[in-house]
C-alpha cells in the first residue's frame, strides 16, 4: 500500500503550498485533518493525495473547529499531525489552539493568509493574522510563528515548526500567505537523513510505576509525553491542572502552570528566533520585512543602494517570538526604521516596543503584494532626516 | 538579468501548463532563477487565463510580473488585454489564426500554432508549439532545457506526442536566438 | 453544591482513588452511569491500559477524570473530533465518548452527525438530563417542550432531539437508550457498544434534581427516578421516531431499548487503497428488528 516517498529527495518546482505538504511529510506527519478554504486548499489536496501514499491519514473534516480538536486527538495518540487553513478558519482553530496550549500537545497549523476581515479577499494576498496568531485564542500562553518568504521556506519552516512543536510541546504556526502559498519555485528537498529531526521527549520510566507525572517538567520547564495506549494512565484537561494532570482550580496552580507555559517558550526564545540579514553593517536605514513583503523589501533596498542610500534588510523568520532584542541594538545605531507590511501595522506596532520611537510604516491592507515602490520612496524620505 | 514573460489566452488552451514548464525549465534544468505565478479568483474563473513567469540570473526578489519584457498571447482578448503593458520595444508572440494585431503594431512573431496542432492530430497541443516557437524566438532559455521539464512533467503517454509539438513550433521560427 | 463520599467498591482500582471525593451533587445521575461504564470496561475483556475515555465541557465531561484509564477532558463540543483522531492513529484502541446532552448535540451537534455519517469507531455514551447542569440549569437542546429552565423561565418552546432517532438517521450502527436506574442493560449495552466496530450510541436518562428535578417540580431524585420507574417501557422495536420524551404527559411513555444493531464499514481513511473487503452491508439505515 505504501508506494511513494515520505521525502521527496531532489530539485523540484513547486507551489509554496505543496511545499508545505511536503514540509510535513518530510518532518513524519502523518495525520492531517484540515477544511478546505482558499488559499490553503492546495496543501490539503496535496496531502490527501499523498498521506496515504506514506500510509499517514488525511481526513477533510465537517469544519475547522473539528480539525483543530483532531490534530490535537491525534497528537496525543503519538503522531505529528497539521492542519492548514485561512484567516476565517484559523478564527475558528483558536479554540483548540488554546487546548493544545494548555495540554502541551505539539502540532502545526499552517496559515496561508489572505485579505480579512471576515471573508475579505478569498483569493488575494493579506498579513493581517499576525497578532491573530500570537493572541487569537483567550489568555496567556506562547507560540511560536514561521514566517516564509518562499516555497522553499515553505518546505523548510514546515519542518522546523514540527520539530519546534515537539520540543517545548507547544502549537506552532507558519504563517505563510497567499503570495508565497500560490507561488512556483524551486524547492530542493534533501535526503531523509539530512532533514532535522527533533523528537518529542519521552517517559523516562515505565508504566505502571510512581515515578512518572505526567505534567511534571524537567528543568527545560517541558514535560516529558506518555501518548493514549501506552499504559500511563494519563488524564489531559483543558482545566488547569497539576502535575498529575489532576484538574486544580486555584489561584496558585493557575499562576504556576499558566507561569510554566508561558516561560518555556520565553525562556528558549534566544534559541528559537531567526532572522535574515542583509547589508546592515553600515547601514543608516533598516527596513524590518517578512514573508512576501519581504521580496519587495529586498528590491527596494537593492535599488536604494544604487542610489548610494545606506539602507539594509532585516527579515524576521520568526515573528512570534519576535526578534526584539537584535531589533532594539539595530534601532540604537540606525537613523531610522521602515515597516512594510500588509496590514495596518501590526509589526511596527511590535518594533516600536524595541526602538522606542516611532518607525515609518508601509502599509497596505491586502488584497495585492505590496510593491517595492512604496517602500522604497519611504525610504529615500527616511535618509533625509 | 530579469525578464518578465506573461503568457495569455483562454482557459483549456494549457496556458497554465506551458507557464510552469517554461519556469521549470529555467529554475530545474538551465541553472537560472524562476518563479511562475498565475492570477486565481474570479477573474480567473471566466474565459481568460494567464500564466507569469520571472527568469533571472540571480534570485528573484519581487515575484510578480509587472510589466512584461516577453508577451505570448493566444486570444484576440489577451492580446487587447495585456499588449498596453508591454514593455517598449518587448517581444510580442502570438498565434496567427487567434489574434489580429493592431494594423500599427510593430515588430512581432505569428505563427499558427493552433493549426500545426491541429495538423499533428491534436489541437490541444497548440500550447506546446507555441511554447516550441517562444523558446526559439525568445532565446530566454535553452531548448535542451524546455526538453527537459516536458519529460519531467508529462505523462509518459503524452511525451511523445508533446515533443514533436515542441519541436514543430521551435523549427518554425526561422532563427532561433541561442539562449544565453 | 455539596459533594458525596463515594463507598468502597470493588471497582475501585478502576477509579483515581487520589481524585474523589468526585464533584457531582447527591442523587445526581452521572455517577451510576460512570459505575456501569466502569462495571463494562472490566468485563470487556480489552486491557485497560487499551481502553481510552474522551469528554468536552460540563457535568458528564468529568466522568473521564476519575477513571484509571488514558482519559482527555477536552473543550466544550470537540470531543468526537479529538476522540476520532485518536482512534485512527490508535486503532487497536478501545475509545469512548462520555459526555452530556449539551455538549454533544448542541455545540457539538454537527461533530456527531458527522461522526454518525463517517461510522467512526467510536462509543459514544451520552448522559441526558435535558439541561445544562454545570452552569446551572440553562434550557438545552433535549429540554422536553414545556419544561422550564433559568432561560426558559415561561416553559421551553422549542422542539426538543430524539437522540436515537437523530443516531439512527445519521447512521450509528448501534443505539440505544437506558437510564441511570437501568444499570445492568445499560452496562450490557455498553459491552455490546465495546464488540461493535464503527459508531454506537448509548443514551443514558440521568436525574439532575437541581438543574432540572427542582424547577420542573419533579421533587429531589428519588423522586425523577420514581418518575422514570413509572414511564419508562422496554420496547426494542420501538418505532424509531416515536421515541420522543413528553414529561408534560402523564401518560406519555419513555421508550428504553437497544433500537439499532447494523454493520455497516467503519470509517478507514485508507479504505479505497485497500484491498477491497469480501463481504460489505451498504444498507445504511437497515434496522434488526429485535423480538422480545
Ligand atoms: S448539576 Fe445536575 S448534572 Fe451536574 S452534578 Fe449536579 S445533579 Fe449532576
Amino acid at each position: 500500500m505504501k508506494d511513494g516517498p515520505a521525502v521527496l529527495e531532489g530539485q523540484h518546482f513547486l507551489l509554496g503550498d505543496h511545499a508545505c505538504a511536503e514540509g510535513a511529510l518530510a518532518a513524519g506527519c502523518r495525520f492531517f485533518a484540515g477544511y478546505p478554504i482558499t488559499p490553503s486548499t492546495e496543501i490539503a489536496e496535496r496531502l490527501a493525495h499523498r498521506l496515504p501514499e506514506v500510509g499517514g491519514i488525511f481526513v477533510q473534516m465537517e469544519d475547522e473547529l473539528a480539525s483543530m480538536a483532531a490534530i490535537v486527538g491525534a497528537s496525543v495518540a503519538g503522531a505529528r499531525a497539521m492542519t492548514a487553513t485561512s484567516g476565517p478558519g484559523f478564527s475558528l482553530m483558536m479554540e483548540n489552539v488554546g487546548l493544545a496550549a494548555m495540554m502541551e500537545v505539539p502540532c502545526v497549523v499552517v496559515n496561508v493568509q489572505r485579505g480579512a476581515p471576515s471573508t475579505g479577499l478569498p483569493t488575494l494576498v493579506a498579513q493581517a493574522d499576525v497578532m491573530q496568531a500570537r493572541w487569537g485564542s483567550h489568555g496567556d500562553y506562547e507560540i511560536v510563528a514561521y514566517a516564509p518568504a518562499s516555497p522553499q521556506e515553505c518546505f523548510d519552516l514546515t519542518v522546523r515548526a514540527f520539530n519546534t512543536a515537539d520540543q517545548y510541546r507547544i502549537p506552532v504556526f507558519v504563517l505563510a500567505d497567499e503570495v508565497v502559498g500560490h507561488m512556483t519555485e524551486r524547492v530542493v528537498i534533501p535526503p531523509p537523513d539530512a532533514i532535522p529531526k527533533v523528537e518529542r521527549k519521552r517517559p523516562r520510566t515505565a508504566p505502571g510505576g510512581d515515578g512518572f507525572l505526567p505534567f511534571q517538567a524537567d528543568d527545560d520547564l517541558v514535560p516529558p509525553m506518555a501518548h493514549a495506549g501506552e499504559g500511563y494512565r494519563v488524564h489531559f484537561t483543558g482545566l488547569t491542572h497539576d502535575e498529575r494532570g489532576y484538574p486544580a482550580t486555584n489561584a496558585e496552580a493557575h499562576d504556576r502552570l499558566v507561569r510554566r507555559l508561558v516561560e518555556k517558550v520565553r525562556r528558549h526564545a534566544w534559541r528559537i528566533e531567526e532572522y535574515e540579514e542583509s547589508q546592515l553593517e553600515d547601514a543608516r536605514v533598516v527596513v524590518i520585512a517578512y514573508g512576501s513583503t519581504a521580496r519587495s523589501a529586498r528590491r527596494a533596498v537593492a535599488v536604494a543602494r544604487e542610489e548610494g542610500i545606506r539602507a539594509g534588510l532585516l527579515r524576521p523568520i520568526t515573528l512570534w517570538p519576535f526578534p526584539g532584542e537584535r531589533v532594539r541594538r539595530l534601532a540604537e545605531r540606525v537613523g531610522a526604521v521602515v515597516v512594510p507590511e500588509l496590514n495596518m501595522g501590526q509589526i511596527a506596532r511590535e518594533v516600536e516596543r524595541f526602538t522606542h520611537r516611532p518607525v515609518l510604516g508601509v502599509n497596505h491592507a491586502g488584497g495585492a503584494m505590496l510593491p517595492p515602490e512604496p517602500i522604497l520612496d519611504t525610504i529615500r524620505e527616511a535618509a533625509t532626516r | 538579468m530579469r525578464r518578465e514573460v506573461r503568457l495569455a489566452g483562454y482557459g483549456g488552451q494549457g496556458i497554465i501548463l506551458i507557464g510552469l514548464l517554461l519556469g521549470k525549465a529555467a529554475a530545474l534544468h538551465d541553472g537560472k532563477e524562476a518563479v511562475f505565478t498565475q492570477s486565481y479568483g474570479p477573474e480567473a474563473r471566466g474565459g481568460a487565463s494567464n500564466a507569469d513567469v520571472v527568469i533571472a540570473d540571480a534570485p528573484v526578489d519581487y515575484p510578480l510580473v509587472t510589466r512584461p519584457d516577453c508577451l505570448v498571447v493566444m486570444f484576440q482578448e489577451a492580446y487587447e488585454r495585456h499588449r498596453p503593458g508591454l514593455v517598449e520595444g518587448g517581444l510580442l508572440v502570438l498565434d496567427q489564426d487567434l489574434v489580429r494585431p493592431d494594423p500599427g503594431e510593430g515588430a512581432f512573431h505569428a505563427i499558427p500554432a493552433t493549426r500545426l496542432a491541429e495538423g499533428l492530430g491534436k489541437k490541444i497541443v497548440a500550447n506546446v508549439v507555441m511554447l516550441g516557437f517562444f523558446t526559439a524566438v525568445s532565446g530566454l532559455v535553452r531548448r535542451e532545457a524546455v526538453e527537459a521539464a516536458l519529460r519531467s512533467t508529462l505523462a509518459p503517454r503524452l511525451l511523445e506526442l508533446n515533443l514533436r509539438a515542441f519541436a514543430t513550433g521551435y523549427d518554425y521560427a526561422p532563427h532561433a536566438r541561442e539562449a544565453a | 453544591m455539596t459533594t458525596l463520599m463515594a463507598e468502597r467498591h470493588p471497582s475501585d482500582p478502576l477509579f483515581r482513588a487520589d481524585r474523589l471525593p468526585h464533584i457531582w451533587c447527591p442523587g445526581c445521575g452521572i455517577g451510576p452511569a460512570m459505575h456501569a461504564y466502569a462495571q463494562a470496561l472490566v468485563e470487556s475483556g480489552i486491557p485497560l491500559d487499551r481502553h481510552v475515555c474522551v469528554s468536552g465541557i460540563g457535568c458528564s465531561g468529568r466522568v473521564p477524570g476519575y477513571l484509571n484509564i488514558d482519559s482527555y477532558h477536552t473543550t466544550h463540543g470537540r470531543a468526537i473530533p479529538f476522540a476520532m483522531a485518536v482512534a485512527l492513529v490508535r486503532p487497536q484502541l478501545e475509545v469512548a465518548v462520555f459526555s452530556g446532552d449539551g455538549d454533544l448535540f448542541a455545540i457539538g451537534g454537527n461533530h456527531f452527525i458527522h461522526a454518525a455519517r463517517r461510522n467512526v469507531d467510536l462509543n459514544v455514551i451520552c448522559i441526558n438530563n435535558f439541561n445544562y447542569g454545570m452552569t446551572g440549569g440553562q434550557v438545552g437542546p433535549t429540554t422536553p417542550m414545556g419544561a422550564r429552565a433559568t432561560t426558559a423561565p415561561y416553559g421551553n418552546y422549542e422542539q426538543p432531539f430524539s437522540l436515537p432517532y437523530l443516531a439512527a438517521a445519521t447512521g450509528a450502527v448501534f443505539v440505544a437508550r437506558w437510564t441511570s436506574l437501568h444499570l445492568r442493560q445499560l452496562k450490557q449495552a455498553i459491552l455490546r457498544a465495546m464488540k461493535k466496530r464503527g459508531l454506537t450510541f448509548i443514551e443514558v436518562l440521568a436525574p439532575c434534581p437541581v438543574g432540572f428535578g427542582r424547577p420542573n417540580e419533579i421533587g429531589d431524585a428519588m423522586e425523577e427516578m420514581m418518575l422514570y420507574r413509572e414511564r419508562c417501557v422496554v420496547d426494542h422495536g420501538a418505532p424509531l421516531a416515536a421515541l420522543d420524551i413528553d414529561l408534560r404527559q402523564r401518560d406519555h411513555p419513555i421508550v428504553l431499548g437497544n433500537f439499532v444493531d447494523i454493520e455497516r464499514p467503519v470509517f478507514d481513511p485508507l479504505a479505497m487503497r485497500r484491498p477491497a473487503p469480501e463481504v460489505e452491508d451498504h444498507a445504511p439505515l437497515a434496522r434488526k428488528e429485535q423480538e422480545g
